[in-house]
């Protein structure tokens, strides 16, 4: 997909967990249609990085904007409706609500008015939520969970998906079934940062690799160059 | 006791339950989905009987004054919500019964100072101040059936609102995960300022209904409190379907309890404890089902 302007931009972001400092000065620029994948190991500030720049976590400094406008102190609500989409590591499935239900509450059209994603094509492209659109949320499976979350966001249309740990704990095949709706994903031209600790499948299908490490980007680059590097995914990955 | 006076007495409970449950329901639901603790709800329960009292003289209309005070209720409610309540979400339940506390000492001192401290009694309205005779001497009062039919038109209000619609996604969705909630795009903080509202216009409904056939007094917010603590507590923390349950166990067993004779080897058991009946049963299934009835538990 082509990039062009920035849709995201992160610059000198801190933030802190009481007195803990988690993000160190991070900056970061998300490209409009440009898929990002996020890579550390555990506790590095991913997902710390994910939750604040969708508002659930404060910044202590440093800039966020979107498509040019400062988006610190913008409630979660607003940002949603913005375009920015999240689907959390823990899948954040409404365990009291149908499958059907917890799809119908997201969608809506994205902010230009796109409504790209409607209820049918995520069902198309998920074909097991088809088949439990009655079952409570409670009653799937992993898998089905993430198809669920996935497909949920893509209902508001957005123009960013915010993945967290997109295949964690999926059985090989299940996961295959989200990278390739990862990769649909890419090819509509929707923004994503994805992360995962499947290194080699984030970089078929990322257009730029992020490495964290104690909360600092220690790498900011093409997926090929980092993974061509055995040293630095030792060091930095460990693998 | 014979069959008609049992029937008179169970309906007497049902109605007595039907209208604990308006009570409770606010409580639970403020509780289960926002996870506040509100003990200020009794005061809503007398704010609405003294509203009765003095919308439906000011009026001379039961049913104008009905509808003034219910949208006074609604006002209070979202006014409360955003000056106290929705600094109490992220709070642990000590604070959140402070303040909630606190609101109960200002009500109280405020209903003195526009009320005043004496008892009121509120008129019948004409419309329902009949009675239906159900034996030459048995008669039952129209109000009270009218009562209950209200009660459980607003029951299947709640249900058909929180289960068939957008918005009753919206408050079961946020009783889930607040954070994905809001991740959605939905404005929670909106969504808890209705619930709230709607807790509290139910609450003082339920004590504008109630003033025709029991005194308007001081006290009543208190009263009402506890038991509909009780009712919560045996149908499980934030359930509407256990809240119902437990308000008929309720309304039925406090009314049986006070009109039956038990005397078990010489001691009289009822009514001189019917007191203390709901208590019993509330220990009895705590007992059993520590979460309540229809509890989730932790």
């Amino acid at each position: 997909m082509p990039v062009s302007d920035s849709l995201l931009t992160i610059s000198g972001l801190n933030v802190h967990y009481g007195l803990s400092h988690v993000l160190h000065e991070l900056s970061l620029d998300i490209k409009c249609g440009e898929t990002v994948a996020l890579m550390g190991r555990n506790g590095m500030g991913k997902t710390t990085l994910l939750k604040t720049l969708v508002g659930l976590l404060p910044s202590t400094s440093g800039l966020i904007k979107h498509l040019g406008q400062d988006t610190r102190g913008l409630p979660t609500h607003t940002l949603a409706r913005r375009g920015i989409a999240y689907v959390p590591e823990g899948r954040g499935i409404f365990k009291n609500l149908s499958v059907k239900e917890n799809l119908l509450l997201a969608a809506r059209p994205g902010v230009r008015g796109q409504k790209d994603w409607s209820f049918g094509r995520v069902l198309d492209s998920f074909p097991r939520l088809n088949e439990r659109l009655n079952h409570g949320g409670q009653q799937l499976s992993g898998g089905e969970q993430q198809m669920l979350s996935i497909g949920r966001a893509l209902l508001t249309n957005p123009d960013l998906l915010i993945l967290d740990e997109a295949t964690e704990g999926l059985a090989p095949l299940i996961a295959q079934d989200i990278w390739r709706i990862i990769d649909v994903i890419r090819q509509s031209g929707i923004s994503s940062v994805l992360v995962d600790k499947n290194f080699k499948a984030l970089a078929k299908l990322s257009d730029r690799s992020v490495v964290m490490v104690k909360g600092k980007i220690v790498f900011d680059g093409s997926p090929n160059h980092l993974i061509e590097n055995p040293l630095n995914l030792t060091k930095w990955l460990g693998v | 006791m014979d069959a008609i006076t049992f029937f008179i007495q169970a309906m007497n409970g049902i109605q007595y339950g039907l209208l604990l449950f308006l009570v409770a329901t606010g409580l639970t639901l403020i509780f289960g989905i926002m996870g506040v603790i509100n003990i200020a709800h009794g005061s809503f329960y007398m704010v609405g009987a003294y509203l009765a009292w003095s919308l439906m003289g000011w009026f001379g209309n039961f049913w104008v004054g009905l509808f003034a005070g219910v949208l006074v209720a609604l006002f209070l409610g979202l006014a409360l919500e955003w000056l106290f309540i929705r600094f109490l979400y992220d709070r642990d339940h000590l604070q959140q019964v402070l303040v909630t506390y606190g609101l109960i000492l200002i009500f109280s001192e405020l209903r003195s100072i526009l009320w005043g401290d004496d008892v009121h009694s509120v008129p019948i309205p004409e419309l329902l101040s009949g009675s239906i005779q159900l034996t030459e001497n048995l008669a039952y009062p129209i109000y009270r059936l009218w009562l209950s039919g209200v009660c459980i038109v607003i029951a299947i209000l709640m249900y058909v609102g929180i289960q068939h619609t957008r918005l009753g996604m919206m408050i079961r969705a946020g009783e889930s995960d607040r954070d994905m909630t809001k991740a959605l795009g939905i404005n929670i903080g909106l969504v808890y300022r209705f619930v709230f509202a709607l807790g509290v216009s139910l609450a003082a409904f339920s004590g504008m209904i109630s003033a025709p056939i029991a005194s308007v007094f001081p006290g009543m917010g208190n009263q009402v409190l506890i038991v509909s603590f009780v009712v919560v507590v045996i149908g499980g923390l934030g359930s509407i379907k256990g809240a119902m349950v437990a308000a008929l166990m309720v309304g039925l067993i406090d009314t049986f309890g006070k009109v039956l004779n038990v005397n078990i080897l010489g001691i009289n058991i009822l009514p001189e404890m019917a007191g203390m009946s709901i208590f019993a049963l509330m220990a009895i299934i705590l007992m059993f089902r520590p979460q309540g009835i229809f509890g989730k538990g932790h």
